[in-house]
């Protein structure tokens, strides 16, 4: 993998007011950096800030701390030309199929959306453009004066997917973009995603919470848990070495679709549940639910830090014994 | 998971059709469905979203807006399509309980949970509040509610999301019901909580011998829990058999397309999934063969014009495939 940082993130944090006294800490200091033509998978469950993240990095929300990079320059900062390009070459996959298209608009106008916006091709152009980009998704042509409500649900996120490759973009933040659609359609998006990427050297932050196919699609995977990451590793490590107690947990929950290795699984039962963004647990934010706390995780918040090469995990089960 | 020891049976379901009018015309939602659960077992439904499982599941104690249009459903041997609205009311809850996908909007959110709790016992077994009451915590205790005596004053809204779906398993099991029907009931669960839920289930069947029917579309949930496993296709069944028998010894090109779509935490991530292509059919003007035949690998030219026959595997397992008559062509044959 040619080692090209894309994207870094440091220290980032987005805090939501709720009145006076509460601030919902939604992604509490999170930083990782992106590599050029990878897959990062962010894994978590609801409300961990998996999807604030995603959403903070493309700038749909201001960050409340920490700092964005991509390339090198600050997506806060840029202004202008720069910002227009930053808007071109990041682009967004949504979850739900079904309200992330216009129902006023037809396919081709969904599609080509961000070329009219950006100006990118004459008016001859554009159409020819659109045809390509159903072809390539595996639509076809005549879908074009057709509305959304009338595709299913896995169609509508082939338009989607269509829809953020119009500008040719780098970099695709998809978030959630399986989780609606049924277990025999996610295969087609995923397969879809996957060859996309090899074939315009795409870079993914893949967002969702089903670990079992973030680990088929993701290069590396960071786990989320209520605004911070926990753990972040190469996929396969994160399976056959997982180091944070709330990875084992989360990696024991998920149920394999085999009912013999399921008889002979041991399962880690957390008690509780997560508790609230706005009012987190001092220390360590698992403390709480995790099997192996100690009297150190309800006073001092452990350290991201790299307790293996390549694998960063956030505990004091691992603190000052990195090599 | 409960071995079903006794082979009492307590529901029979034979060629169940159920339809809805809309204004476009009549959807077939469930089209010639037939099973049967035994004490003590927890059955599965899976298939994806329109495949008319839900139907199935809300059929068996009329909570559809039309009834059966044919076919039986017996419980202990009694007939229950033929039943009126007042007999049905009566086993609602006492023979059968079922529970919902979505605990939020399945609890009346100004009445307290207990109140909630409780009524099916005032209202079965008329028996007296302070009783019920009483009855109800330990019931609450049962599906782990810490301080149920303080949480029965509550209201939903004070209760988080894996917590009610503990509530709605308390309504449904207060009047011990021989029959638990649940009806996705870890689809709006984080995985974590999921995992808490299925093993509630797994100890209350322990410990009160209700057999569980399941509806879902997560394979891994099944995986887990269900002994047998019917799996539906466009309001039909495709194949049934035991828990082992669909994972590793299934016969229909649809089960197996469904194993092979999803990934497996243990799997390797170099193989590539392998999708069912297209979609499901209409269910307006369903296919008059076989439902799945625009999406099969092993198409023949049968099944497009008639409806496959059940074939038995064996006394457990039987799929409804072309491919299991023996005229058929063997898979390599179909393959080269």
């Amino acid at each position: 993998m040619a080692q090209e940082k894309l994207l870094e993130v440091s220290n980032l944090k987005k805090h939501f007011t709720l009145d006076k006294t509460q601030v919902v800490k939604a992604v509490d200091g999170v930083s990782f950096d992106i590599y050029k033509g990878e897959t990062l998978g962010l894994v978590g469950e609801s409300g961990c800030g998996k999807s604030t993240t995603g959403r903070t990095i493309i700038n749909l929300y201001k960050t409340s701390d920490g700092t964005i990079r991509y390339k090198g320059n600050d997506v806060e900062l840029l202004r202008g030309k720069n910002r227009r390009a930053f808007y071109r070459r990041v682009q967004m996959i949504f979850q739900d199929p079904y309200a992330s298209l216009n129902p006023r608009m037809n396919v081709a106008m969904c599609i080509a959306e961000g070329m009219d916006i950006h100006k990118v091709h004459s008016k001859k152009d554009r159409l020819e453009r659109v045809y390509q980009l159903l072809e390539t998704v595996g639509l076809q042509r005549e879908h074009a004066t057709r509305y959304p409500h009338e595709f299913s649900g896995g169609q509508r996120q082939r338009i989607g997917i269509a829809r953020a490759l119009a500008l040719d973009p780098e970099f695709i933040i998809a978030d959630e973009p399986i989780s609606a659609l049924d277990v025999s359609v996610q295969a087609q998006v995923v397969n879809l995603m996957k060859d996309l990427q090899r074939e315009r050297n795409l870079t993914y932050l893949f967002i969702a919470h089903d670990l079992a196919m973030v680990k088929h699609i993701s290069d590396r995977i960071g786990v989320m848990y209520l605004g911070n990451i926990v753990e972040l590793t190469t996929s396969e490590k994160l399976y056959s070495d997982p180091l944070h107690p709330y990875t084992n947990v989360l990696l024991s929950a998920i149920p394999v679709p085999d009912p013999v290795v399921e008889q002979q699984r041991e399962r880690i039962i957390v008690e509780g549940e997560v508790p609230s963004p706005v009012n987190p647990p001092s220390g360590c934010v698992f403390r709480t639910r995790c099997p192996e706390a100690m009297d150190i995780c309800a006073t001092v918040k452990p350290t991201w830090q790299e307790a293996k090469p390549g694998h960063f995990v956030s505990c004091h089960l691992y603190e000052g014994k990195n090599q | 998971m409960a071995e079903a020891t006794t082979k009492e049976l307590l529901l029979e379901v034979d060629d169940l059709h159920v339809s809805f009018p809309t204004k476009r015309g009549e959807v077939q939602a469930v089209r010639g469905v037939s099973f049967s659960l035994s004490k003590g077992e927890t059955l599965a439904i899976v298939g994806e979203s329109g495949c008319g499982k839900s139907v199935t599941a809300q059929s068996l104690i009329r909570l559809v807006s039309t009834p059966p249009k044919s076919g039986s459903i017996r419980y202990k041997g009694e007939e229950l399509t033929t039943k009126t609205e007042k007999q049905m009311q009566k086993l609602r809850g006492l023979e059968m309980g079922m529970i919902f996908q979505d605990p939020m909007t399945s609890l009346n959110p100004v009445i307290t949970v207990g109140e909630q709790i409780r009524e099916g016992l005032l209202r079965h077994h008329k028996m007296p509040k302070e009783e019920a009451t009483k009855e109800s915590i330990e019931m609450l205790r049962l599906v782990g509610i810490a301080d149920p005596d303080k949480r029965m004053k509550q209201y939903p809204h004070q209760f988080s999301g894996g917590m009610r779906q503990r509530l709605m398993i308390a309504m449904a099991l207060v009047c011990k019901p021989d029959i638990l029907i649940a009806d996705e009931p870890t689809t709006a669960l984080d995985v974590t909580i999921q995992a808490q839920i299925i093993e509630l289930f797994q100890e209350i069947q322990r410990k009160t011998g209700v057999a569980i029917i399941i509806i879902t579309h997560d394979l891994g949930v099944v995986a887990q829990i269900a002994d047998r496993i019917c799996v539906m296709y466009a309001g039909k069944i495709a194949e049934t058999g035991t828990s082992y028998e669909v994972f590793k010894e299934h016969r229909h090109p649809y089960t197996e397309g469904i194993l092979k779509s999803v990934p497996r935490m243990d799997g390797n991530r170099d193989v590539p999934l392998i999708p069912v292509p297209g979609t499901p059919p209409n269910l307006m003007n369903p296919p008059v063969g076989c439902p799945f035949y625009m999406r099969c690998d092993y198409a023949m030219k049968v099944c497009k014009e008639v409806a496959p026959p059940r074939t038995d595997c064996n006394e457990s397992h039987y799929v409804h495939c072309w491919l299991q008559d023996e005229r058929a062509p063997s898979i390599q044959q179909l393959h080269s």
